[in-house]
Order: C-alpha cells, then sequence, then structure tokens
C-alpha cells in the first residue's frame, strides 16, 4: 500500500495547513501510525484537541472522517453491524409462494439487509477514510472487546456471511479522557500517544493562528498568564479551547494588554470552579 | 554497536524499570525503527514512546533510561569542549570580556577554564535573562566540569554531583537576583501581574538549566562507567511504586500528581460496579402495574435490585513525624473519593488526638485541608511522641458511642508507641461494634514487630493489618473497602 506522508515534516507541515498545530510527537506518532498500519490510541486532558487531531487529519489527507462516540452501553448493532429486520420480514412475505425456502434463507443474510454502522462502514469504504473512535474509555471493559478484531486485524466476521476484510486500511484514532485504565489487548494494538498542555510557544501560536487579528504582544500575554494558572494546584487546569475562548472574549472587549482587574473579571471563562476562580485571582493579583 | 542490540539491552532495562513491554511491542518497535531514521532523535524517541510506552505516568522513567540508552552515543556528545561552531565560541568570548570588564583586555585565550565560579555565576545570570538556550548549555557543561568534581569510578550516585554543581552556582537565590535585576532595568514600575509573569518565566529557566546540568551529569557518568550500570544506578521507581516514608520532596510531587487521576479512575469503577451486576428477585407488584401498559401482558418484567448501604468510616490516623506522609496521602485519597461513602470522619493524633472532619467540610479544596491539619489539629498532650495507647483511649471515650454496625474504622500508623502502654483492649472494643476494623501500616512487613512497634498486638483485634508502602498497595486496599 502506498504510503500516504512522505516524512514527518510533511505532517507537521499538512497539518500546520488545516491549522493544527502539531509539536514532533503527534506529528511523528501520526506518521508513524500510516506507515506501520497501526491505529492510535490518544490520551490526555480535555481539552487538548484530541477530537481535532483526527479531525485535521482527515482533511489534510481528503479522507472521509467516520465517527464512533463511544457511550455506555454501547453494543455490537450500534457499533458494527445489525440486520435490518424489517426489510427482511418485507422480503419474506413479497414473495411468499414463488421461492423455495432455502434460496430465501440465502436471500435474507446478505448485503442488502446488512445496516453498516461506523465500524464495518470504515472498512468497506472504497475512499480513503479516517476512523474515529471518540471517548473510547466509556464503554464497558467487555464492549472494548468488539474493537479488537478491527483494530488488529481490519476486519470485521459476521456469523451469517463470513468475513469482510477493509478493502483499503484505515487511519484510525482512538481518544480517551483516562476515566478508566483500559484493556492491555486494547493498548497493545495501538501506538500510544499522550497529549498534554502546549508549552508557552505552541500556545501562543495556537492563539495566533486561531484567532484573527489578535496581536502579538496580547497573544504572548495570554500564554503567559495561561501558563502560570496551569502550575497552581487546580482542580481543573484551563485547557487550550479555554484559553482560545479567552483569547476572544479579550478580543471582543477590545483589550490589547490584560492587567490585573481585566484578567480577574474575566477569569470564569478560563476557570469552572469557583474555588478554582478563587485561587487564581488571589495567586495572580499578589506577587512574591 | 549495532541497534538492534541496544534496542535489546534498552527494552530489557525498560521491563527491569517496571515498565510492562510485552513482545508485540517489541516487535512494533522494531518495525518503528526501520522507518524512523535513528539520527533525527527526537523522532527516534517519539517513534519508541508510542510502541513501547502505554502509560503516561510511565514516560519519566522511559525518558531517563532512553537517554542513558540512545542520546548519548552520538559522535556529538564527545566530551570534548571544542564541539560548538567558532562563531559561537567568539561570541561567548565577548560574554567574557563584558563581565570581566573591558580593562584588563585579556580576555582571550583559556576560554572558560579561566573563569571564577563568580563569573560563571554571573554569565549565567545573563544567559538567564536573556533566555540564550545555547549558551546556557555550554554553562551547564562548564559548570558541571568545574564544580562536580567528578572522578571516574567513583561510585556516587548522580544526585550528589547534581547537589554540589547546584550549590557552587548558588541557584537557590538566583530567581531573588534575576527579579531584582530586571525591576533595575525596566524603567517603569511593573504591575503586580506582570512581575509575577516574570517570576513564572525565569523560574521555568532555572528549571530548565537545572535539566541540562543534570543531563550533563548523566552524561558524564555513562562515558564513565557504561550504560548498563549506569541504567540501573539511575533506575528510579515508578509513581506508583515510591514508598511513602522515604519519598523525596520530587517525588511527593510526582505523587501528588498520580494520586487524582487515581482516584478518579477508582471512583469511575467502584460507582460502575455499584450500579452494574446486581440481580434481584423479581418485584410482582411492580411488574403487574407496568403489565398495564402493554395490555395486561407482564412484557417489562421488573426486579427488586438490591442497594447495599455505602459504608461509613472512619479513619484515625498518626500524624508523628516518620508516619506523616502516609497519613496525608491516605486522607488524600479517602477524601477524594468520599462520595462512595455515606459518611467520613477523620482523626489524627501523635499522643493527644483531635478531630479534623470540619477542616474537610469547609472547603472542596483537599490540599488547603490537609494544610490546615497539619497547622490546626490539636495533637500534642505531653510531648509529642506517638502515644496510640492514650489516643485510642481518649478517641474511645469522646467517639466510641458513634461507632456502629455501619462504621468501618481505619486505623493508620506504624504502632510504634515509644513503649507506652499498648492499651489494645480499645481496638477490641472497638471491632465489637464496628462493621470491620482495619489497620494500614506504611512500614515494610519485615519491620513489623521489631523495636518499639507493637503493630501485632493492635492487629490481633482487627480485621486484618495491610502493609501500605505506596500508592498500588493504598489504592488495591480502598478498592475492597467501598
Amino acid at each position: 500500500m502506498k504510503p500516504r506522508f512522505k516524512d514527518v515534516a510533511s505532517v507537521r507541515a499538512g497539518l500546520k495547513k488545516e491549522k493544527y498545530l502539531a509539536d514532533d510527537g503527534i506529528a511523528g506518532v501520526v506518521y508513524l501510525a500510516d506507515r506501520l498500519g497501526k491505529p492510535v490510541l490518544i490520551e490526555g486532558p480535555a481539552g487538548t484537541g484530541k477530537t481535532q487531531l483526527a479531525k485535521s487529519v482527515a482533511e489534510m489527507t481528503g479522507a472521509r472522517l467516520i465517527r464512533l462516540q463511544c457511550y455506555e452501553g454501547l453494543d455490537e448493532s450500534k457499533a458494527l453491524y445489525e440486520w435490518n429486520y424489517k426489510k427482511q420480514l418485507l422480503r419474506i412475505q413479497a414473495d411468499k409462494n414463488s421461492d423455495s425456502w432455502s434460496q430465501v434463507h440465502d436471500d435474507i443474510f446478505s448485503d442488502e439487509f446488512l445496516l453498516t454502522r461506523p465500524l464495518l462502514e470504515a472498512i468497506t469504504s472504497e475512499e480513503p477514510v479516517v476512523l474515529l473512535i471518540d471517548e473510547v474509555d466509556r464503554v464497558e471493559v467487555e464492549t472494548e472487546a468488539l474493537l479488537l478484531e478491527i483494530l488488529s486485524d481490519y476486519q470485521v466476521s459476521i456469523p451469517e456471511l463470513g468475513t469482510i476484510t477493509a478493502k483499503q486500511i484505515p487511519l484510525v484514532f482512538l481518544t480517551s479522557n483516562n476515566t478508566r485504565e483500559l484493556s492491555e489487548a486494547l493498548k497493545r494494538r495501538c501506538l500510544y500517544l499522550h497529549v498534554d498542555y502546549p508549552d508557552l510557544e505552541r500556545e501562543k501560536e495556537i492563539v495566533v493562528t486561531k484567532v484573527p487579528d489578535i496581536s502579538d504582544n496580547l497573544a504572548d500575554q495570554i500564554a503567559r498568564i495561561v501558563r502560570s494558572i496551569r502550575q497552581l494546584d487546580l482542580k481543573k487546569a484551563p485547557s487550550v479551547s479555554e484559553t482560545l475562548d479567552w483569547a476572544r472574549t479579550l478580543m471582543l472587549l477590545g483589550i490589547d494588554t490584560i492587567d490585573e482587574t481585566e484578567a480577574k473579571e474575566t477569569l470564569h471563562i478560563l476557570l469552572k470552579y469557583q474555588t478554582d476562580i478563587a485561587k487564581a485571582a488571589k495567586e495572580l493579583s499578589v506577587a512574591k | 554497536m549495532p541497534v538492534l542490540d541496544l534496542m535489546s539491552g534498552f527494552i530489557v532495562e525498560l521491563r527491569n524499570a517496571g515498565l510492562p513491554v510485552s513482545l508485540t511491542e517489541n516487535l512494533d518497535a522494531m518495525e518503528a525503527v526501520k522507518v524512523i531514521p535513528i539520527e533525527d532523535r527526537d523522532a527516534f524517541k517519539y517513534a519508541l514512546g508510542a510502541t513501547l510506552v502505554k502509560n503516561n505516568a510511565h514516560w519519566r522513567v522511559f525518558e531517563t533510561i532512553f537517554e542513558v540508552y540512545f542520546s548519548l552515543r552520538g559522535p556529538e556528545y564527545e566530551i570534548t569542549q571544542d564541539a560548538q561552531p567558532d562563531d559561537f565560541w567568539r561570541e561567548m568570548q565577548d560574554q567574557i570580556d563584558q563581565v570581566r570588564g573591558q580593562g584588563e583586555g585579556k580576555g582571550s585565550g583559556g576560554g572558560m577554564d579561566s573563569l571564577t565560579p563568580e563569573e560563571i555565576a554571573a554569565m549565567l545570570m545573563r544567559a538567564l535573562m536573556s533566555g540564550d538556550q545555547a549558551m546556557m548549555r555550554a554553562l551547564a557543561k562548564q559548570s558541571v566540569q568545574r564544580f562536580a568534581g567528578m572522578e571516574p569510578g567513583r561510585p556516587v550516585g548522580g544526585t550528589y554531583y547534581l547537589y554540589r554543581t547546584l550549590r557552587n552556582l548558588d541557584l537557590d537565590n538566583m530567581l531573588q537576583k534575576l527579579m531584582d535585576a530586571n525591576r533595575e532595568m525596566s524603567n517603569q514600575k511593573l504591575s503586580a501581574l506582570e512581575e509575577r509573569l516574570e517570576k513564572d518565566e525565569f523560574q521555568s529557566r532555572i528549571e530548565q538549566f537545572k535539566q541540562e546540568v543534570e543531563s550533563e551529569i548523566r552524561r558524564r557518568l555513562v562515558a564513565d562507567r557504561g550504560a548498563e550500570a549506569m541504567a540501573k544506578t539511575l533506575r528510579k521507581p515508578l509513581p506508583e511504586d515510591v514508598e511513602f516514608m522515604h519519598a523525596s520532596r520530587d517525588e511527593m510531587q510526582s505523587l501528588k500528581k498520580a494520586l487524582y487521576p487515581l482516584t478518579r479512575k477508582l471512583a469511575a469503577r467502584l460507582a460502575r460496579k455499584r450500579r452494574h451486576g446486581r440481580k434481584g428477585p423479581l418485584d410482582f407488584r411492580n411488574t403487574v402495574r407496568h403489565s398495564l401498559s402493554y395490555g395486561g401482558v407482564p412484557a417489562d418484567p421488573k426486579f427488586r435490585y438490591p442497594r447495599p448501604a455505602k459504608p461509613e468510616l472512619m479513619v484515625v490516623a498518626d500524624i508523628s513525624g516518620s508516619v506523616a506522609a502516609f497519613a496525608r496521602f491516605t486522607l488524600m485519597f479517602v477524601y477524594a473519593i468520599q462520595n462512595q461513602f455515606s459518611k467520613v470522619r477523620s482523626f489524627v493524633f501523635i499522643d493527644g488526638i483531635d478531630e479534623v472532619t470540619k477542616f474537610f467540610k469547609s472547603t472542596e479544596d483537599i490540599g488547603e485541608a490537609i494544610n490546615r491539619v497539619n497547622t490546626e489539629a490539636d495533637v500534642v498532650w505531653v510531648d509529642g511522641h506517638s502515644d496510640y495507647g492514650h489516643a485510642f483511649e481518649v478517641f474511645f471515650e469522646r467517639h466510641g458511642k458513634d461507632i456502629n454496625s455501619k462504621t468501618t474504622v481505619l486505623l493508620l500508623g506504624d504502632a510504634r508507641n515509644n513503649y507506652h502502654a499498648a492499651q489494645s483492649w480499645v481496638v477490641k472494643e472497638m471491632r465489637k461494634r464496628a462493621r470491620h476494623v482495619y489497620w494500614l501500616n506504611p512500614e515494610p512487613k519485615s519491620y513489623w514487630n521489631t523495636g518499639d512497634s507493637i503493630v501485632g498486638e493492635y492487629g490481633a483485634h482487627t480485621d486484618g493489618v495491610y502493609e501500605c508502602r505506596n500508592l498500588r498497595q493504598l489504592e488495591s486496599f480502598v478498592s475492597t473497602l467501598a
């Protein structure tokens, strides 16, 4: 199979074109996922662009994004495939007399009566796809097993039809917010990528890229304040998306240098717990 | 050395350090190495990381081992000084001249070797001021060479050298000096916010410099002793294996960081356990009532799910010096998952005992509550040496009546009683009234009942004594509790 990317640098450049600023780790793992034909498991705090990475990669490669949102109680019929019972029933009733039993029997378990769900759709698709399995830590441990076959061999076994193998190997991304330990079996099949809060320069760059017309000075100040806040011992540190919201708010308010009062008044956009807000406000106003 | 040999040594070392690297992951790493050239160190590192390390808590350990095995072998890490390009040297020479003052005029020649320690410190300060990366790296090299006093073959760990180097540079006061210099330089007065930001910036630069020094020391040690021996001395336990009683300050920090995700996971798991997997008998009335909407057909059977009461918890913790860290972590842990219990009350003691539940009730911030426990709780009765007997007696006298069949009592401590009276009848009485009484001991099992430890005497009256030396053991105990 033809590799999608030439080298790590080209992945990085491509993602940048889609306004996603990858660091070395992210670009390297995406490149490796393509070369080794392995899924990528992305973990990290909420709001650091895990889902966005999959979307950006899809846009970059011009592939269709197929998304499976995981939740508690997800099962085979929602993730893999389901037989279209109503249509099967109609088929049986439509010509009761003409066909022999064996013909009908073979007939109603064919492609025509199969409803594809995201996972099956991803591997049967003719055009290139990126499969995103979002928040995989929300399903139960037992349900994880559903994913194993598709992740390691890119195939789905349907008892009535046989095994369906992928026409092309899709790029697969799994995201997890780390609310529970994923099973060893799942982790073993994936490349692991931990996306953390970006460092100062990258965060500033992200702000500049994502918020149009922002001045360099303001972006710098925002990134520095956010870094300081993240160093505090908080319940929930501000995420990248919250940084961006904050930057947009400051733009709307027409502020170009942040001073203490403005910072304090807009803190609730960065932080979502009252105790955190109080703590940050106290820390920012008292320089030690 | 061929890459393959290097890789297998590397993976063995990862396993020795406690990382669960499976055979498939090993093979994946080999595949990855084929497509990523070893010359591109960063990409190479991330490629190995993605295939071998599947838990972010293990990343630090991985990084250290990687550095020992791979980063240090390239030609650019030869321990000579003239590896830098010429113009860099010239620039540095200029800086040296500036530091010395123009008067002497004999700055050239000798390079950095001729500098006095004060001059190096001054140069470091300039580099930190301007955030000059190349300069910082060169200074890190130089100061290790000058101050660490490393001798070949000397069996001393890296931390000793680190300490010696940093002490000579007076890094502790560097932050203050930088702030002062910065204040002088900028003409107008900085606002409090700006000052704070500047401080954080300098702090991170100093941190970066420290890391440079550390990796320089490591580099030299590897050159001296070889990678395998070095990896062994550098081996650090994973955060969940760090012993509470012997944790350094850095390890405490990483423990604290590891604690929160762990409790979150545990809470999710316990909540799930509570909801699932409970089958009860058919609820006949409910089923019939619901059958009405199906025309009298009991299509939707209802069951009577058992709803077991959540346990009530009483934590009684020794917070004297030796076991303070353990008590702190256990309290943090318990309060982080407190909604898994119907009620949590906590008591701390040394030789006197005090209830500290109110500190945790008044704030949502567990860290702050713990601080208040340490500073405000009234735990000294006579001399401030652990007296389990007296503490238990007073506890029972005041709160014994609150112990009932729903209560689980957790006793935390090493049971080193300083040869006071044991009063173990109190524990026996507690057990009669409580649902369970458990004892958690942060000492290794082999130390129990040696010296003044009388954990056996108390333990005989409890439902079990558990060794709780690290986060892993603490977690596994708590998950059986709720």
